[in-house]
């Protein structure tokens, strides 16, 4: 009976085979933030599919830490998970150590090396790291799936990351922009009001919803300011 | 007493093999002072038959186009010796497939104030393996009371990556200073291969940067010549190659360590020149 299996000879088009190791799927979702000179906002739609189909409308990938930072995921949702956890997880173990809350740049270190444990079964997970500085200023990291990270003034990730990304390089960065002042790394921040970056934030969301398929249901965005974390939740379209 | 602290921070020396390390587990993965979850290197492996070759079919940055985890890479970097030191240049590009992911990356890594390292293939790689050699460096300033040589700080990190060798690490760099013997430079890469020289070019964009390069070199050029030979070789690698851009970044290394030399957009080069091909 296992003839048919293990003897090409007497069934010629099949042979063995070993299924393939696929340990990742892409929930879509698409992640912002901006850090401003005393203000960092994050901001995410809640949407999850698989393939063309919605899973759930309502499935948060941004996640609070303390009351400076914020973490923004997007991927393979149980990675995500799991990277939140262990980033949660490793404040604590700290906050008793030393009787301190971590600082947002020491968790973006921590959060590298992290990524980098994984080096040879990586998360598929795209990090944004936002909140407050030492100095109070607002910061914002963003990673590959490996822990290459960079201080920016503002990031796009997931599905709609190639239509957001360039509307910010010139709405926050002024890049492109004759007689503005460039926002560069040497004070990584944007030149805007809470207010302005809002509508900036509000307008891509919509926009990005109106023509990426991964991209809808719900806003969810997180103020961090030296007062705390804010956290509000929008509608966007849902089809 | 700083060798306790020494101590309490590494393995003893004659201890350190690679592969020797233990495993999060056994070092109290869940004990009080998180630090120790990172005090020694251990790498989570797929479990399946072939670990490497699970991890080529999602990340080989040689068809990122159709991998699912597409990994930050793509350069244009180069560093020269001449005869007051040595000149280091970058552009600032990174790439995920064919999408910019970044126009603003710090390809040079400054490992301590007299040594900087360059970054081309994977940007993790790079920079993981490179603050470990910082971190190396420093350990050996505090056991032996001086500072590191050029070649034996890029002996260590050409060590570590040769133990990780045919695992997918992609590292091509530059490891540059100033030491008792002068201004060193070294290439390094992830197959384990170290180079000593005088002018390098590593990255997608190599080849443009060293025809500009060499038709300039010269080990008796100033400073400033030095300077404006990085920033050209650089800026025309920039113009030919899609997968290098950004700005430029020159960094120049003498007796007193490694000084940021200037930043500047490749846009605003590329009207500078044109100009100044007009001029005359």
């Amino acid at each position: 009976m296992d003839m048919l299996a293990t003897n090409p000879a007497v069934h010629p088009t099949s042979t063995a085979k070993q299924a393939a190791f696929s340990p990742y799927a892409d929930h879509g979702g698409t992640n912002l933030a901006i850090a401003g000179a005393d203000y960092c906002i994050l901001a995410s739609d809640t949407r999850q599919s698989s393939g063309y189909n919605i899973n759930t409308r309502f499935a948060p990938k941004t996640f609070k830490l303390s009351d400076k930072s914020v973490l923004a995921t997007a991927g393979c949702q149980p990675d995500c998970n799991m990277v939140v956890t262990r980033v949660k997880h490793s404040m604590k173990g700290y906050k008793y150590t030393h009787n301190k809350e971590m600082s947002t740049p020491a968790i973006a270190q921590m959060l590298s090396i992290m990524l980098y444990q994984k080096r040879f079964f990586p998360y598929y997970d795209f990090n944004i790291l936002g909140g407050l500085d030492e100095e109070g200023k607002g910061c914002v990291f963003c990673y590959d799936a490996v822990g290459s990270y960079e201080r920016v003034p503002c990031n796009a990730y997931g599905s709609a990351s190639a239509l957001i990304q360039p509307f910010l390089d010139n709405q926050v960065r002024n890049k492109n922009q004759q007689g503005k002042e460039k926002v560069t790394e040497f004070d990584p921040v944007a030149r805007l009001s809470i207010d302005e970056a809002m509508r900036i934030v509000k307008d891509a969301f919509t926009s990005a919803t109106e023509r990426d398929i991964y991209t809808g249901d719900f806003l969810q965005i997180f103020i961090v300011t030296s007062a705390g974390v804010e956290e509000q939740l929008h509608p966007l379209k849902r089809d | 007493m700083i060798s306790d602290i020494v101590a309490q921070y590494t393995t003893p020396e004659a201890s350190l093999g690679f592969g020797s390390e233990a495993l999060p587990s056994q070092r109290g993965f869940l004990s009080g002072d998180v630090a120790h979850q990172f005090n020694s290197l251990a790498f989570d492996l797929p479990r399946t038959q072939d670990p490497v070759d699970f991890l080529h079919t999602y990340t080989d940055v040689k068809s990122a186009e159709d991998n699912l985890i597409k990994l930050a890479h793509g350069t244009t970097t180069l560093a020269f010796k001449y005869a007051s030191g040595v000149v280091v240049a970058t552009d600032s590009r990174a790439t995920q497939g064919s999408v910019i992911s970044s126009q603003s990356v710090k390809k040079v890594i400054e490992i301590n104030p007299y040594l900087l390292g360059t970054m081309a293939g994977g940007a993790a790689d790079c920079a993981f393996w490179e603050r470990e050699l910082g971190r190396r460096c420093r350990l050996y300033e505090l056991r032996n009371k001086e500072r590191i040589s050029v070649a034996a700080a890029s002996k260590l990190l050409a060590n570590m990556v040769y133990s990780y060798k045919g695992m997918g690490l992609s590292m091509g760099t530059m490891i540059s200073g100033w030491d008792k013997t002068g201004p060193n430079l070294f290439y390094v890469d992830n197959d384990g291969l170290r180079l000593k020289g005088d002018l390098f070019s590593v990255g997608s964009g190599a080849t443009y940067a060293y025809g500009v390069l060499d038709s300039g070199y010269n080990h008796e050029l100033s400073k400033a010549d030095a300077i404006e030979l990085g920033k050209r070789s650089i800026y025309h690698a920039t113009h030919r190659d899609a997968y290098s851009g950004g700005s430029v970044r020159v960094f120049h290394i003498n007796e007193s360590g490694w000084e940021f030399i200037s930043l500047t957009d490749v846009d605003d080069l590329h009207w500078e020149y044109t100009d100044q091909a007009r001029a005359p």
